[in-house]
């Protein structure tokens, strides 16, 4: 029983991750219809941006000290915001009524790139992300080993979604997304600036995948410039499962996708698929969800008209 | 180009004949690329006919030649030849190859048929890393060591056999009323669908049949490096033949095959470039990177001329050769 | 005689929204029938119910005495059933020629393997396709421009080309969706023309589902009248241009001449 409440902790955390970044794919979706591919290396990218920050601000802040590391998360996340605000500016919005496999190769090829440049620019080997808390497992618990990484983890997600949905719900942008994403044409004629929404929505996505990357390298401090595509390629996972467009979902299904990833490592003596398997697991859930349930746990559905 | 097709095989057949006759001389370096340049044409031809003609944006067609790669190369080194000729041997690997792959094409066409664009690309890619995983995991082939593949039977002539007949296929296939079919699935499905179009059975042969000249391909490759590693297929052997097939123009053969062929040269080129000493340093770093440059080509090309370098696919406005009786 | 397509009792709920309900309606062999009512009454939801787009909730559509309920859209296509577009859909990167020879393909004898080995019978069969493919082609005017990709024709053009390849299947029923849409009076004028030559020239049956109630008072021998999913008239077109719900259903939201 112990054992199986561990693996929940350890996929509860590394479900949080995965739920951040599915909630950039999911957002951009509602609104765009399409699926930003380079999303992942937008959290590779705020994960580098953590590591080259970090030695300066704790100098400013303290070492190890919250301050830093709150300051460290929003540094990184505006960098990534206005990251994601020109990658859209630059590359997607001229496409913006073009055909979607147009838009799906450009997005690929954007993702191709930051993957290539990051090789040349931060190195293509892996690098030890610097400590920026002081990780331990905290005592008392038992058997049960919960690190404060662990915790800090689920706390700022906590904190970012409850933050996401302030935003979405309560703030004029917030409500302009949700309105875009029901119908643009009804909402450009609301006087909702289309353009202004949809880099909000980019800007906010690739914060919280920023966010994502540093509590991932807190959390398993070694980085490198292809760390993005398989967490990316989850996230979007997870964003399916959860029905995509759907913004709680996306939070459900990443959470979801690290606890059942989390247990088939775990358990992999018990259920016979060997631990070397789980990356194969979030693309068995994603084919298993589009043939039983394509729109996913909490969508709805999406109908070509005829 | 492909107006006798049947003509231009024999004659594409005939010169690869001859040419292996004199091959023996050429400088390895370039017999390598030429060889090299043969596989990549079958594969991005194969790819063309999933991703162009049938519009079905497929990204896990290295996961098709791994799947042929390593069954021909299991096949060559686990079975025991007996008496039969090697020739004979070999294509009956490189046929055991290509029946893996296309049953794998048949695995994943078959899930994915209710899919588009997007998602359709992420499924296949997903399938494709599945192939890869798998494989990481057999270790009577190496696992992810790597696999040595003893037998090197892949020469000058069997390749270009393969990507004459890679095209001569496809080509031939679409090119008739039944080839209609691929192209009408893609422009619109839905219309496919009440002229009467079978699109399932449509998407399923593409999917099949590009997945058999993928393992075709693998076959070749496996017995040409004689050595195979599953990261070797990954997600970015998907992206560099899906380049081709954007480069060329989606279903424009010809086009593509030009591209396969350009894409080949390219990086040797750029290998070239890095090494010269009297251009700026970035310039050659940059030139040592060829995939930061495919990269860029991808957004400056679907930017800018997102049917691919050559045009609006001729191959379709040509009017048919078949005259009144 | 039993008539060619009977849809009885067909309800289709999206959700909550029922689209069509309880719908009664028959076309017989070699009938010209039309289909109109307000925007959104539900007339292309019954077209996509004939054509196996969508799946009714309850009820039954039988063709030439069989059910197609449940059966993917090419099998019914195959029974005999063609059908154009509201928003035309042609194959885009195709000609004209290619457009037609598209449709042909459910007539094919031979297959993928023919089409690899292309021996005298295959040579045979595409020269035959060919032909008739020009034959319809000249029927409707549409020769000449044989080699133009189809985007690239006048909008005119491109309805009569949708209609074209419908009739290269070889229906016995014809379904058009708003033919006579985004056309000035001189194009209507001449669809109305070119589709009573096609039912004749032919001999098939016609449903037409139109917005434009002249161009249906003009064709049609017989009116259904749907609003809100409902059947609320059917008759004659004098009857129908009579029929005070009718007026009603119109004059709600437009005047029934120009709607």
């Amino acid at each position: 029983m112990t054992e199986f409440i561990q693996q929940l902790i350890n996929g509860l955390s590394l479900g949080a991750i995965y739920a951040l970044i599915a909630l950039g794919y999911t957002m951009v979706y509602g609104i765009l219809r399409f699926i930003n591919f380079a999303h992942g290396d937008v959290y590779m990218v705020g994960a580098y941006m953590g590591f080259y920050l970090a030695p300066s601000i704790m100098r400013g802040f303290g070492q190890k000290s919250i301050a830093s590391g709150i300051v460290i998360l929003v540094a990184a996340m505006a960098i990534c915001a206005a990251l994601g605000i020109v990658i859209e500016r630059l590359v997607y919005r001229p496409l913006r009524n073009r055909p979607k496999l147009t838009v799906l190769i450009t997005a690929i090829g954007v993702s191709l790139f930051l993957e290539n440049a990051g090789q040349y620019v931060f190195g293509p080997d892996p690098k030890a992300f610097p400590d920026i808390i002081n990780d331990h497992a905290i005592e008392g618990l038992g058997d049960l080993t919960v690190t404060v990484s662990q915790v800090l983890v689920l706390a700022v997600t906590v904190a970012l979604l409850l933050l996401l949905t302030w935003i979405v719900k309560k703030t004029k942008l917030g409500m302009a997304m949700r309105a875009l994403s029901f119908n643009p044409v009804a909402a450009s004629l609301m006087g909702i600036n289309n353009d202004v929404v949809i880099a909000f929505t980019f800007g906010l996505g690739s914060a919280l995948a920023a966010a994502a990357g540093i509590l991932f390298a807190i959390s398993y401090p070694s980085i490198d410039p292809l760390m993005g595509i398989l967490p990316g390629l989850k996230a979007f996972v997870a964003a399916v499962l959860g029905g995509i467009g759907n913004i709680p979902g996306a939070a459900l299904g990443g959470v979801l996708i690290g606890l059942v990833e989390t247990l088939v490592v775990g358990y992999s003596d018990t259920i016979h698929i060997p631990s070397t398997y789980r990356d194969a697991v979030a693309f068995a859930i994603l084919i298993l969800i589009l043939l039983f349930k394509p729109t996913g746990l909490l969508g709805a559905a999406d109908r070509e008209k005829v | 180009m492909f107006e006798r097709p049947k003509t231009l095989f024999a004659v594409a057949v005939a010169l690869s004949f001859a040419v292996s006759k004199f091959s023996g001389g050429v400088n390895p370096y370039y017999y390598d690329i030429i060889l090299s340049i043969g596989i990549n044409i079958i594969l991005a031809v194969s790819l063309n006919l999933v991703n162009g003609h049938t519009g079905q944006f497929s990204l896990g067609h290295a996961g098709f030649m791994a799947a042929g790669a390593y069954t021909a190369a299991a096949f060559t080194t686990f079975v025991p030849p007996h008496h039969i000729a090697t020739t004979l041997f070999f294509l009956l690997a490189l046929f055991a190859g290509g029946l893996a792959a296309a049953l794998a094409g048949l695995a994943v066409g078959v899930p994915s048929l209710r899919l588009k664009g997007d998602y359709l690309a992420i499924v296949t890619l997903g399938f494709g890393q599945i192939i890869v995983v798998i494989l990481q995991n057999i270790d009577a082939v190496g696992a992810s060591r790597g696999f040595s593949v003893a037998s090197g039977y892949t020469n000058f002539f069997w390749t270009y056999f393969f990507a004459a007949l890679t095209v001569y296929v496809i080509v031939h296939l679409v090119d008739s009323t039944y080839g209609r079919g691929f192209l009408a699935v893609r422009d619109d499905e839905i219309a496919a669908d009440a002229m009467g179009i079978n699109t399932t059975k449509y998407k399923v042969v593409a999917f099949t049949l590009g997945a058999f000249f993928a393992g075709i391909a693998g076959g070749l490759y496996a017995h040409f490096k004689q050595f195979i590693s599953p990261d070797g297929f990954d997600f970015f052997k998907s992206v560099d033949i899906v380049v081709m097939v954007i480069l060329g123009g989606m279903g424009n053969t010809a086009g593509v095959i030009f591209a396969a062929v350009l894409l080949t040269i390219l990086p040797e080129w750029l290998r070239t470039v890095s090494g010269c000493t009297f251009l700026p340093h970035w310039l050659r770093d940059v030139a040592q990177n060829r995939m930061i440059l495919y990269s860029l080509l991808l957004i400056v090309l679907m930017l800018t001329r997102p049917q691919g370098l050559f045009g609006d696919a001729r191959l379709f406005r040509r009017t048919p050769k078949f005259k009144k009786p | 005689m039993n008539p060619l397509l009977e849809i009885r009792d067909c309800t289709v709920r999206f959700g909550g929204l029922k689209a069509v309900s309880e719908l009664n309606f028959a076309v017989g062999e070699g009938e010209l029938a039309g289909l109109i009512g307000p925007n959104g009454a539900g007339k292309t939801t019954v077209f996509n119910l004939i054509t196996g787009v969508y799946r009714p909730t309850s009820g039954d559509i039988r063709f030439a005495g069989k059910s197609v309920v449940g059966r993917r859209p090419y099998r019914i296509t195959a029974r005999g059933i063609a059908r154009t577009f509201q928003n035309i859909r042609l194959f885009a990167s195709l000609t004209v020629f290619e457009n037609v020879r598209a449709a042909f393909i459910m007539h094919l004898s031979h297959g993928i393997f023919h089409a690899l080995w292309r021996g005298p019978g295959f040579a045979r069969e595409e020269a035959r396709i060919d032909a008739q493919v020009m034959e319809l082609l000249e029927i409707f005017h549409l020769g000449e421009a044989r080699d133009a990709l189809c985007k690239s024709l006048p909008y005119g053009d491109q309805r009569r080309l949708e209609i074209v390849r419908a009739l290269a299947t070889r229906p016995k029923l014809l379904l058009l969706d708003e033919p006579a849409a985004g056309m000035n009076p001189t194009e209507k004028q001449e669809l109305m023309r070119l589709i009573r030559f096609t039912q004749e020239k032919f001999n098939i049956a016609v449903l037409l589902v139109e917005h434009d109630m002249r161009v249906v008072m003009g064709t049609c021998h017989r009116i259904a009248v749907l609003d809100y999913g409902v059947k609320i008239a059917e008759g004659a077109p004098d009857e129908i241009r009579k029929n005070p719900k009718v007026i009603e259903a119109y004059l709600g939201q437009e005047e029934p001449a120009h709607a």
